[in-house]
């Protein structure tokens, strides 16, 4: 693939403010150990792993606590060592509200590491090492959380993308790990370069992180393999097929992955935990979280997975009582409990300001003004969306106007002039169609049972009729009359007996 | 809905604050208009909106939509503005009225209000008019030139309320109108009438909507798509017309000057809810807007056509956009 030095701008966009230097100005800091972590099970897309310990268990940092159970899945460890202490459902940072599997880890304080094994990259076979990854409990640490084994079973990739835009305002946890941990990071870019046999990379970040480039300059030298794309800041550059059009100016469909045109994309974050496993031989036991919104001291904090959310919040100047935001405020969503651990998605925490609780002004008749069309980076006509939506078209908005290719980036309602929240209406026709289509299937398949089960009983009763038809063909017309007289004698009998019985 | 779905941040955007834009550049050209026609014009407005606002409340009202809000969007507030300014300012107060109530009532609330009506609200309140009254359309007071005194000549303020009869003396056709006229009698049109001999009321006025426009444009409350797709083709077709004969149609700058070419390129089809959503479609549309337009002055019974020009688009906007639909991020 060419590599130019270009940057394809790609159509639509917002430029919002950024707010990132609030939560800039300090190091990433570290909380002193919390007394109880609340780990849930499953912090990856895919399937719940197996819980291999007990109540009452000692775990050393880093061990098991559930292992994968099938290839899409990813294991989950202890942060530090402790004891179980219970393992039930509990609230977790879901959108759902609804609680799911967690283990309570009581500390004590040792914080004692399970003997880390550093991994032989140069000797050590594919396969293995993707099967080590699927323990370590790497997952997209973006937000996505797709577990990275799978990523990295792709072949052919020609170019590796490495996600640094971190467009969403607010956010800086990505900002501040690439200047504090650059080394980790560029490590992880040449272990991934090196496992897949990647020969170029190319990081794309947004302007307005002139730290973070200048530390990555000096880490990457003349690195001739690795380029550094500093691309304007415009929400979202940092949605993945966004960005590879920022990056290579290819456009790829909905419907089409990016290793089907020889590229992979990572996040700093996940590059930097596959250094850190491959390395050091360190699970994913904790992340870097943003903490900033209306909070007297935003900051970035290196949290342990299943630190109680309130300590960071507090720490960081706030009130227990504030309404919080998972993720930035462009995407993000309102945590339904704030009684939740750090998982492995949350890259930021988000405190509700006043100007986003001012926001909720009544909403207005669409005017069809196109601002959303102007902004909307899938190039969609949101307004169509809009009105399709409403009035439930629904196969207008999958043929017609591609509802499903909408990303949910939130830029049409961000200059809605009407103040429509258009996203919730995406979202309630998607999930409207996607419960239809499932009913839809469902009653395919009931219709064809049916069908089949109509067809049976006309086959069988044809079947029948032609055997009985067989039958009395063979039957001789001697033979009809001997069946006659037989019945008759059978008949005059039975009426004999009765006559018998009545006298 | 809870008010915190995302995204949880805003845009500061609305419809007030677009009609409140737009309004806002339409002032210089009020300001020309007062200076070489008088503070009428001035009073129509006060009176007009008045009433244009009244209708609106009463409409919200009967159909059970809440009033504040809707009243505030400013969308008849505007389109009042748009009818009056359009309308001579010796136009009886009755006949200004009726135009309102088509504008406000038939063309937009009869439709479902705001958002869903398929015509221009103020070019329905303006084509009534005209068809209705064309001599009182047709006949804008004189205006030879630009008078400070205008501002201050608050006697004027509400003459509306004086017998069309006593202003009947001091009214005199417009640009347009002559060379219909002349047309029609026959005459060579550069014989009755030079435009460059007189850079007049009308002409100054174009200016100014120019730049109301380039300032909307700064702003971003419209796109360049339709003013400049309707400026080039009044511009083209005029000036083939005009290369066929001379004598019978006039140069293309004429045709921009005059009339509502600028009102309409930048205030009137830019109108949002009744033209077409797609870029192509807005050069489409804006290019039929020009060629209809061109055909009336040069061809049919008015002088003006801009108003039948946008309406009779208007008809076609839902099949202009079905064939102009851009293709989606990597379908292309």
């Amino acid at each position: 693939m060419n590599i130019t030095d270009k940057i394809f701008k790609f159509f639509g966009g917002i430029k919002p403010e950024g707010y990132k230097q609030i939560s800039t100005r300090n190091p990433i800091k570290r909380l002193p150990l919390p007394k109880e972590l609340i780990i849930p099970i499953r912090q990856h897309v895919g399937k719940m792993p197996n819980i291999i310990v007990k109540i009452g268990d000692r775990v050393l940092k880093g061990q098991v606590l559930a292992e994968p159970v099938a290839n899409m899945s990813a294991a989950t460890h202890a942060s530090t060592s402790g004891y179980i202490k219970e393992i039930k459902p509990m609230n977790i940072p879901h959108p759902s509200g609804l609680p799911d599997q967690c283990i309570v880890l009581e500390a004590d304080g040792k914080d004692e590491w399970i003997s880390l094994k550093k991994i032989d990259i140069k000797n050590i076979s594919l396969s293995d090492l993707l099967e080590k990854l699927k323990h370590s409990g790497v997952v997209g640490l973006g937000g996505a959380t797709f577990p990275s084994h799978i990523k990295l079973n792709a072949n052919s990739i020609e170019t590796l993308i490495v996600n640094a835009a971190e467009c969403e305002p607010y956010i800086t946890c990505d900002d501040m790990a690439m200047q504090e941990m650059p080394q980790d990071f560029v490590d992880g870019i040449n272990l991934i370069m090196h496992i897949l046999n990647i020969p170029k990379t190319i990081i794309g970040i947004e302007d307005n992180k002139p730290k973070a480039i200048s530390k990555l300059n000096s880490v990457l030298g003349s690195s001739k393999n690795i380029q550094l794309k500093i691309i304007p800041t415009v929400y979202p550059s940092g949605d993945e097929k966004r960005l590879i059009y920022l990056m290579l100016g290819l456009k790829i469909p909905k419907e089409k992955r990016p290793t089907e045109f020889g590229i992979q994309v990572f996040n700093v974050a996940t590059l930097i935990s596959i250094a850190r496993f491959i390395n050091y031989g360190e699970p994913v036991i904790s992340r870097v979280v943003t903490v900033t919104g209306a909070l007297n001291q935003p900051n970035n904090y290196q949290a342990l997975i299943g630190t109680p959310i309130q300590q960071l919040i507090k720490d960081a100047g706030g009130d227990p009582r504030q309404e919080i935001i998972m993720g930035g405020p462009m995407m993000g969503f309102k945590l339904p409990h704030t009684d939740v651990g750090v998982t492995k998605a949350m890259n930021c925490l988000l405190a509700v300001t006043d100007e986003m609780k001012s926001k909720a002004s009544s909403e207005m008749p669409c005017i069809r003004c196109t601002k959303c069309v102007e902004v909307c980076p899938a190039q969609l006509q949101p307004q169509e969306l809009y009105w399709y939506a409403k009035s439930k078209q629904f196969e207008k908005l999958t043929d017609d106007y591609k509802l499903f290719d909408c990303i949910e980036c939130g830029c049409c309602s961000y200059v809605c002039p009407s103040n429509i929240p258009l996203v919730q209406y995406y979202r309630y026709a998607k999930s409207e169609i996607r419960e239809q289509t499932k009913s839809f299937e469902i009653a395919d398949i009931a219709r064809d049972r049916n069908e089949f089960r109509l067809f049976r009983l006309e086959r069988e009763k044809k079947e029948r009729a032609e055997r009985n038809a067989q039958r009395r063909a063979q039957v001789s017309d001697e033979d009809k009359k001997k069946l006659i007289e037989e019945k008759k004698a059978a008949i005059d009998a039975a009426i004999k007996r009765v006559k018998e019985n009545e006298e | 809905m809870t008010p915190l779905d995302s995204p949880a941040i805003k845009k500061n955007m609305s419809i007030s604050l677009i009609m409140f834009t737009v309004t806002l550049a339409l002032i210089p050209a009020l300001i020309a208009q007062i200076g070489f026609f008088g503070l009428q014009i001035l009073g129509n407005l006060i009176i007009g909106i008045s009433f244009a606002l009244i209708l609106e409340a009463v409409c919200l009202k009967l159909r059970h939509y809440p009033i504040k809000p809707f009243l505030k969007d400013g969308s008849a507030f505007l389109t009042a503005w748009l009818l009056i300014i359009s309308i001579p300012s010796s136009t009886p107060i009755w006949v200004m009225l009726v135009g309102l109530f088509f504008s406000i009532v038939i063309s937009k609330h009869a439709y479902g209000g705001i958002g869903s009506n398929p015509f221009n609200p103020a070019m329905i309140g303006y084509a009534v008019l005209l068809i209705s009254f064309p001599k009182i359309m047709t006949n804008w007071p004189s205006a030879e030139y630009f008078d400070f005194n205008n501002f201050l000549n608050f006697s004027q303020l509400f003459s509306m309320f004086v017998s069309i009869d006593i202003l009947d003396g001091i009214v005199s056709a417009t640009p347009l109108d002559k060379i219909k006229t002349a047309l029609f009698l026959g005459e060579p049109i550069n014989n009755s009438f030079s435009i460059f001999d007189q850079f007049n009321a009308y002409q100054i006025m174009s200016i100014f909507y120019l730049i109301g426009g380039l300032y909307l444009m700064i702003k971003k409350i419209i796109t360049w798509h339709l003013p400049v797709s309707l400026i080039f083709s009044i511009f083209v077709f005029s000036f083939i017309l005009n290369q066929i004969n001379p004598d019978v149609f006039m140069p293309s700058l004429f045709h921009l000057m005059n009339g509502a070419t600028f009102l309409a390129a930048f205030f009137i089809i830019t109108d949002p809810v009744s033209g077409p959503t797609t870029l192509n479609g807005k050069i489409i549309f804006g290019v039929m807007v020009g060629l209809i337009t061109v055909i009336i002055r040069n061809f049919g019974g008015y002088p003006d056509g801009i108003a039948f020009a946008v309406i009779f688009m208007n008809i076609f906007v839902p099949l202009i956009e079905k064939f102009t639909q851009p293709k989606v991020f990597g379908y292309e």
